[in-house]
């Protein structure tokens, strides 16, 4: 058995005492320890890579149980995806938060080491109660990051995020107890074998608990209905937190692909395509509302929350056509999004700073130091997450329109992302004009904490250069996405390799 | 039997739900955790409600009740007392720092010097 799988989750989970116990009278020993187990996690996210890239799909079976009855950790092509996405984000906002903000309260090193656990825990486990779990973990090291620093705003904030995800955990635990009720499997390949033979009198619960949990997903990727927290939430919380958290909306996508692909998808008997109805038309709807609330916001950080929105939209339009090339072409969008959404956020906490009395409002100010720099950056980012040529948003759409062009709903599709394009580079060059252009003048006096800013400004440059890497290797990396999407979609290689030669016919039942 | 159970949820489900819509903070951590008691129980009928039969195999047995369900529930409520500790921290210390509990903050904040403070308590 390959214990590497597990590292992600085990390193962070011991970085995190450590920093909690040892380092917590001394920030540079913290930072040190935090920036190694996060190098640390890169490094082994990218062995994983190696092992996987392959093909295989590497199992876990934790205390040694057999597959159906203990919990598996599995890895394959897209879960270590999502690790090396993970690391690398992290490692970034970690640079920027070691500039001063993790000095604003108190642990947030350890609390980060929790955080990146929980999702490292979220990609790699193949039992859905071990996913509720991973999520309350990453959940409760998140409501400790969000309100960082406290202050009336970002507290009232965070009380509202803390209810919103108390009900979604309520949800995901009732729709848990309704799919087990019915299949009595809680392993998600189990649950594969299964759900074909479940007859039709207990289709309606399958099904209402199948549904029940795509909103809890769909809580976690903010979509439309339960999209309303988001803006809110990243707006308040710290720079480094928001943009650390562009990641935790990847999650819901993650778990929505390979749950909604595994278990409901083609063989799924009466439940075939179950996701696929209410999916699409929400993802459509966040798409339009989120670049609506770009045009619309009045602070640079509303403006990146809403950019998230609306690119959790059309990366869930994607998924939700159900194609493998429409997947390939998702997860490229989902890797720059990340980057992208992330940057901004950085930028905004960046311009904020410099602006006292303005903060991050979309607002006329003094001019302020490093005017052309920031400048600079938000225009690539602008560029990047509006999907203008030549960065990757552009890639990234124009292989979802092309995936788009076989299904039915195309000319819906079209319309709706060239629409929202145009709206969001309106909301975009309409925010950077006001904010840099007509910023001009005098040079506004220095907040003495933003004094010191070249780690942040290494952070943005990182995360920018993920974008721009992302474009000048795009034709390897579809390549590589094509074969990841194969790979989701041929399910019985999942099955296999975490059943083994354990799976009955016809289950359990 | 099944119908007492089913009844307690469906009444817990319903008071956590109106609790939860409320404007205050109290009533909707009160309402949070009726929903989580509506959760526990309800997660502890998908393993069918069965009398008086042990969990653990044994050879002079014939029925069993579902032991998973139990240990899904025993996760479920140390997850949520804890959920629970941080929500009612958290209502707290916004309370205290914007002397207001309303969830929105839409309210005339209660005057500094007549709020009491947690500090020097123990």
């Amino acid at each position: 058995m390959n214990h590497w799988i597990i590292a992600p989750i085990v390193l962070p989970a011991i970085m995190a005492p450590i920093l909690l116990m040892g380092a917590r009278h001394d920030m540079v020993l913290a930072r040190i320890f935090s920036i190694a187990s996060t190098v640390a996690l890169l490094g082994i996210a990218l062995a994983l890579t190696a092992m996987v890239s392959d093909g295989t799909i590497l199992t876990y079976a934790l205390g040694n149980w057999v597959a159906p009855f203990g919990i598996v950790l599995v890895a394959d092509r897209l879960s270590v995806m999502m690790l090396v996405l993970t690391a690398v984000l992290a490692l970034a906002v970690l640079f920027f938060a070691i500039d001063g903000s993790d000095r604003e309260g108190r642990h947030f090193h350890a609390l980060y080491q929790f955080q990146l656990m929980g999702i490292n825990g979220a990609f790699l486990t193949g039992d859905f109660f071990n996913l509720f779990v991973f999520f309350e973990v990453l959940l409760i090291a998140s409501y400790g990051l969000m309100v960082h620093g406290g202050g009336p705003a970002r507290v009232k904030a965070g009380v509202q995020y803390v209810a919103i995800n108390l009900v979604g955990s309520t949800l995901f635990l009732i729709s848990v107890g309704m799919i087990y009720s019915v299949t009595g499997t809680l392993n998600m390949a189990d649950l594969a074998v299964k759900v074909p033979h479940i007859p039709a009198g207990d289709q309606a619960l399958l099904q209402a608990g199948a549904l029940l949990l795509l909103l809890v997903f769909c809580v976690k990727a903010a979509l439309i209905p339960v999209h309303f927290w988001l803006p809110g939430t990243y707006a308040n919380a710290p720079a480094a937190v928001a943009a650390l958290f562009a990641i935790m909306t990847k999650v819901g996508a993650y778990c929505v692909i390979r749950l909604y692909i595994l278990a409901f998808g083609a063989d799924a008997g009466a439940a075939t395509w179950l996701a696929a109805p209410w999916l699409l038309p929400a993802a459509l709807l966040t798409l339009v509302l989120g670049m609506t609330g770009v045009l619309a916001a009045r602070r640079l950080g509303q403006l990146a929350g809403f950019a998230v929105i609306g690119s959790m939209g059309l990366l869930l339009t994607s998924v939700a056509l159900f194609t493998p090339i429409a997947l390939s072409a998702a997860l490229y969008y989902l890797l720059h999004s990340t980057l992208a959404g992330a940057v901004l956020f950085l930028i905004a906490d960046l311009v904020a700073r410099r602006r006292p009395g303005h903060e991050d409002g979309l607002s006329v100010a003094p001019g302020f130091t490093q005017l052309k720099l920031l400048a600079g950056s938000f225009f690539i980012a602008a560029i990047a997450a509006t999907g203008m040529p030549p960065l990757s948003g552009f890639i990234g759409k124009l292989l979802m329109l092309d995936a788009a062009l076989d299904s039915v709903h195309a000319a819906v599709i079209w319309t709706l992302v060239l629409g929202t394009s145009l709206i969001a580079i309106i909301g975009f060059g309409r925010a950077g004009s006001t904010l840099f252009w007509k910023s001009t003048g005098e040079p506004g006096s220095f907040p003495e904490h933003a004094q010191s800013n070249s780690l942040s400004l290494i952070a943005i440059g990182l995360l920018l250069a993920g974008c721009v890497a992302l474009t000048l290797f795009a034709g390897p990396l579809t390549t590589y996405l094509d074969a990841t999407a194969e790979q989701v979609f041929a399910t019985h290689q999942y099955i296999e390799a975490v059943l083994g030669n354990t799976v009955l016919p016809g289950g359990l039942l | 039997m099944e119908f007492l159970l089913s009844t307690a949820i469906g009444l817990l489900t319903a008071a956590g739900v109106y609790l939860a819509l409320r404007a205050r903070t109290w009533p909707v951590v009160l309402g949070l955790t009726m929903l989580s008691y509506a959760t526990n129980l309800f997660l502890f009928a998908t393993g069918r409600l069965v009398l008086n039969q042990p969990p653990v195999i044994s050879p002079d047995v014939v029925a069993y009740t579902d032991p998973l369900p139990q240990a899904l529930v025993l996760t479920a409520i140390v997850i949520s007392f804890g959920m629970t500790a941080v929500i009612v921290v958290m209502a707290l210390r916004s309370f205290l720092e914007s002397g207001s509990d309303h969830v929105d903050g839409q309210d005339k904040p209660v005057p500094a010097e007549n709020r009491e403070t947690t500090e020097g308590r123990a």
